[in-house]
């Protein structure tokens, strides 16, 4: 969304649909107490598991599976025996018993089975590595997702699925792109991974800094997933932000001096710090400008500055630091007529520069919208419309700068319009509001 | 590391403007090319390697409808033509592109590389 009214991650490529049973490989979570509790291990441990497994046998297809499978067997067994003390450790267990099921009914070769079975008895997210390396299988699956050997979009396709167990079709909806293209693409990602070798490792420290670019981007858009719509009630996947920030943080402590990573870590953080003003009482988007920023989490933001100021003090400006520092100017602002809205109009020249992409143009375009009146804006979001066809947050920011400009039967089609498109009930809660302030029956 | 340590082969396709070769083969090439081949047998990973006559020595035969077609030249016709081939059994891509990324050809033209079956 964007800044004047939601907030737009300058990256966003889509929205995607939410809600349970994630797995392509068929996980019903069913319903009720013990289906909560299962798409709740769902959304925590998925990634985990794959993680360990993959260390364990090498082999993401059968490490997918295997996951799977323990999530049907926690459904079977959960309501029955009672939920486990620790569904994580008790996930990965069951996931690797199925592997090595799977592994003897396929009569795998020794290699593999031995493997496994070496790692059979280790809690969960102990990679029984080199020491230097953090304990958490998921970075070295990020880093290993992210390999330069792959298309980006393959990377953060891979890691989508690998570490939050995202549907090859939600995956396919934020990229928009046909669900086949999407399952083609991850099934030659993981036959290059396989077939080519590409170590399943955090990097070398020399090759780092290389390394991390297509890392911080993955991690960006898991945020926004989280952050911004998707499909169902929610308005936010508070487990894929939280996903997220604790990446972010682990990447950032991984190369402490990288700005971009200190940078990405805070543009997350200063919009985490907001997160709770951004839905009302009903579920309904709460856009920026209408925010109680006293319910703001000022402390956090504070240290998210200082995260900022240590990276800009490296004199190494790139996309995330600019968009961290277009955060803090609402994030400074006690009201939101305080906003210095040239100075965001000016940060959001410099982003340009870096990522000259239509929906950092939209965002500008609105910036200019508050900073020289609607008309201003308008003129920009037509000049780059024909870029965003299909986008969904094009319809709704015309809407909003049509509702400032006063044309309110435009406005009213074009809150229609992103009726039909939005994303999740809080966004379409928020635009219905709108509509009905333009047309009073 | 990686966990899968099983060796993996690779065929490394050495690649470039065929009129480049002397640049390649210069003085400071070949020092290259030695250091390369140097490290490569300090890695123990070679297994095969050859240089090429040019493509302009290449038969490319086609048998379509039961008849053998032999055409002069290459395959393809590109301005970059495969110069040489090795192939190294090592750890796993990283290594590889590390050993491809050595030798001097790279520097001009390129090496692909690919896994072998």
């Amino acid at each position: 969304m964007n800044d004047a009214d939601l907030s737009v991650p300058a990256h966003r490529v889509g929205t995607l649909p939410g809600g349970a049973g994630h797995a392509d490989v068929g996980v019903d979570v069913g319903d009720g107490e013990v289906g909560a509790a299962v798409a709740a291990a769902f959304r925590d441990e998925w990634g985990r598991v794959v993680a360990t497994l993959i260390a364990g046998t090498g082999d993401w297809d059968l490490a997918e599976e295997a996951a799977a499978d323990a999530f049907a067997a926690a459904l079977e067994t959960w309501p029955r025996d009672g939920l486990p003390d620790r569904p994580g450790a008790w996930l990965t267990t069951a996931a690797r018993r199925r592997a090595l099921d799977r592994l003897r009914r396929a009569k795998a070769g020794d290699a593999k089975l031995r493997l496994l079975a070496a790692t059979a008895d280790e809690p969960p997210g102990d990679q029984g590595d080199q020491g230097s390396h953090p304990p958490d299988d998921r970075l070295r699956l990020l880093y290993t997702c992210c390999h330069p050997a792959l298309a980006f979009e393959a990377q953060v396709a891979l890691s989508l699925r690998a570490l939050t167990g995202l549907t090859t079709a939600e995956i396919a909806r934020a990229f928009l792109v046909p669900e086949a293209t999407m399952a083609k693409r991850l099934v030659r990602a993981k036959h290059k991974i396989r077939a080519a070798a590409i170590p399943y490792r955090v990097p070398p420290p020399e090759q780092l800094p290389e390394r991390t670019t297509a890392v911080l981007g993955v991690v960006y858009l898991l945020f926004n997933e989280g952050y911004g719509a998707t499909s169902g009630d929610g308005l936010m996947r508070p487990e894929l932000t939280r996903e997220a920030l604790r990446l972010a943080a682990l990447v950032t402590e991984l190369l402490s001096d990288e700005p971009e990573a200190l940078g990405l870590l805070a543009l997350l953080r200063l919009h985490d710090a907001r997160a709770a003003t951004r839905t009302g009482p009903g579920g309904e988007l709460v856009p920026l400008e209408e925010q109680d920023r006293d319910r703001w989490d000022r402390a956090a933001a504070a240290d998210a500055v200082g995260l900022l100021q240590r990276s800009l003090a490296h004199e190494q400006p790139g996309p995330y630091q600019l968009q961290a520092l277009i955060a803090a100017c609402h994030a400074v602002a006690v009201r939101a007529e305080d906003t210095d809205w040239r100075r965001i109009v000016r940060l959001y020249d410099q982003l340009l520069e870096h990522q000259p992409t239509p929906v950092v143009r939209l965002n500008r375009a609105v910036a200019v919208a508050m900073a020289d009146g609607p008309a201003a804006g308008l003129a920009q979001v037509e000049a780059v419309a024909a870029e965003l066809v299909g986008y969904p947050l094009l319809p709704a920011t015309r809407a909003d700068l049509l509702r400032r400009a006063g044309d309110h039967t435009a406005a009213a089609t074009q809150y229609r319009a992103a009726l039909a498109v939005a994303g999740n009930d809080g966004e379409r809660r928020y635009l219905a509001r709108r509509l009905a302030e333009l047309t009073p029956s | 590391m990686d966990t899968m340590s099983t060796p993996i082969r690779y065929l490394l396709l050495i690649s470039a403007e065929e009129q480049l070769e002397p640049d390649i083969v210069d003085d400071d090439g070949m020092r290259r090319f030695h250091a390369w081949m140097a490290d490569l047998e300090r890695r123990g990973v070679l297994r095969a390697h050859e240089g090429l006559y040019p493509s302009r020595a290449a038969t490319t035969v086609r048998v379509r409808d039961g008849d053998v077609l032999r055409t002069d030249g290459p395959f393809m016709e590109t301005k970059d033509q495969i110069g040489g081939f090795a192939l190294i059994e090592c750890a796993g891509l990283d290594e590889a592109v590390e050993i491809a990324a050595g030798h001097p050809a790279a520097r001009f033209g390129q090496v692909e590389i690919r896994p072998v079956r």
